[in-house]
């Protein structure tokens, strides 16, 4: 687990936002930019899916990321890599020091399997995207590209004997994960809805996103 | 440890050899038991799920994973779809432990590892990739590569250590060990015997595997799977729903 702490101010960020609770945000983020996403409050997850802007239909893909980096956590030096093995984003920034690519997103269907059937229709991120794909259909979106996203904030470990573990976040209030695109990469964000887990202390919170510029642009 | 299995093979009605390094697919109907078995030890049999009816339907390990708080698979898990049901249940393995978030070889991961072989010099010895093979075989059902999602990798076992590392086990399964899967749905599976894309054999392994196809038994309400976990109940009860009034 390394933490390291960007050198970039935010003062020079040239775009910045902030997605409440249960939105989606869904963005193109230009090769050599640097995306920036905080934790305002702590203990979020933001349900994180990228795709290959000159190619859609190559997205992020968890499996192929921990498999090449032989680590199943993503922190510092990660490559964020597509299902071609192209590489999207790299980390380059993390106060929170660990984020899970294991633990898949929310839906209203899984939210039955592990609370309740009645919990069918509370809000849940693959809504979010879902509404995303359809509101946005220029680039050419569907359920089929809806994949396994990353959960940036969220501390899912994994233990020698093979259990999965939803353990306290490691993130905190104004923590942050900052990585630099390689490529012009569509990003969509669901910021987690989810009122039944206690991760997020059952207090869905905003994040905020920031984009600086290429170096030397 | 493995955990006792559960009663004897049903006589089966089709069984063939899958040799190493190849691909297939079939749709198997709810009730049907399909049984892998690892013939020489050491085998790797990569696989997908779909929904025949609507392929947008597919298997999600994270979900999977999640709801039975666990990283490996094993006998009393279900493998879920992205829509809360479940595919099959695990109904007898002797492995104890199998892999579904490493993904497939590559053609690229293979030629750096082994060297690549041409299907011009080496005709069907040549040496296949996982990714490939369940490409053409999506392609089959009008699918295709943004159908892909994490496979199972049956047979094949991946630990973690603390800080997270992913460790390979090349002696986790042994010649004539199986996994039993009961089909709660109807299913499209996809499949491939290529190998592991973490192997680290010094040549290009293929392993060969039987599989075998037969009627279950009826679940009862007290079915291991199904009580395995309180989140298994609730996905049988999504598998309920969704079948009222079939036969």
């Amino acid at each position: 687990m390394q933490l390291k702490e960007s050198s970039l101010d935010p003062a020079t960020a040239t775009y910045r936002e902030v997605i409440p609770a249960g939105d989606y945000w869904m963005h193109v983020v230009k090769g050599g930019e640097t995306l920036r996403i905080v934790d305002l409050a702590g203990n979020q997850a933001a349900d994180t899916l990228f795709f290959d802007a000159a190619d859609p239909a190559d997205r992020y893909s968890a499996i192929d990321t921990i498999r090449e980096q032989r680590n199943v956590y993503l922190g510092v030096g990660s490559k964020l890599r597509a299902v071609s093995g192209n590489v999207l984003l790299e980390i380059v920034a993390d106060t929170v020091g660990r984020h899970d690519t294991l633990g898949g997103a929310c839906a209203t269907e899984s939210n039955t399997v592990r609370y309740a059937l009645e919990k069918k229709t509370m809000h849940a991120c693959r809504d979010s995207w879902l509404l995303a794909v359809a509101e946005n259909d220029g680039f050419g979106l569907t359920k089929r590209d809806i994949a396994h996203n990353i959960n940036f904030f969220m501390n899912v470990p994994i233990t020698p004997d093979g259990g999965l573990t939803f353990a306290d976040g490691v993130s905190g209030p104004g923590k942050y994960v900052e990585m630099v695109a390689a490529r012009d990469v569509i990003v969509l964000i669901s910021n987690c809805p989810q009122l039944n887990n206690p991760c997020n202390a059952y207090d869905p919170t905003p994040v905020e996103v920031l984009i600086f510029p290429a170096a030397g642009a | 440890m493995t955990p006792p299995n559960e009663a004897a093979t049903a006589d089966a009605l089709y069984e063939d050899v899958l040799p190493g390094s190849k691909h297939w697919s079939f749709v198997l109907r709810r009730g049907t038991l399909l049984e892998l078995v690892d013939l020489e030890g050491g085998a790797n049999v990569g696989m997908l799920f779909y929904n025949p009816q609507n392929p947008l339907e597919r298997y999600n390990a994270p979900d999977t994973l999640k709801c039975q708080h666990t990283f490996k698979l094993t006998r009393g898990n279900c493998l879920y779809s992205d829509m809360g049901r479940i595919f099959c249940s695990i109904v007898r393995d002797d492995v104890g432990w199998h892999d579904t978030v490493c993904g497939n070889s590559t053609r690229k991961s293979i030629a750096e590892r082994w060297g690549e072989k041409s299907y011009q010099d080496f005709r069907n010895d040549w040496t296949r990739s996982g990714h490939d093979s369940f490409l053409v075989e999506l392609a089959k059902y009008g699918l295709g590569r943004r159908d892909l999602a994490a496979n199972v990798n049956w047979f094949s076992k991946v630990a973690i250590d603390d800080d997270g590392t992913m460790l390979f086990d090349p002696k986790s399964s042994h010649a004539g060990a199986t996994v039993g899967l009961r089909f709660e749905m109807e299913t499209l599976v996809l499949l491939h015997t290529c190998p592991h894309p973490l192997d680290p054999s010094p040549e290009y392994p293929r392993r060969p595997v039987k599989y075998r196809i037969s009627c279950a038994d009826p679940v009862p309400e007290d079915d291991y799977c199904r009580s395995f976990r309180p989140e298994n109940g609730r996905g049988f009860e999504n598998n309920r729903i969704y079948h009222l009034c079939t036969r």
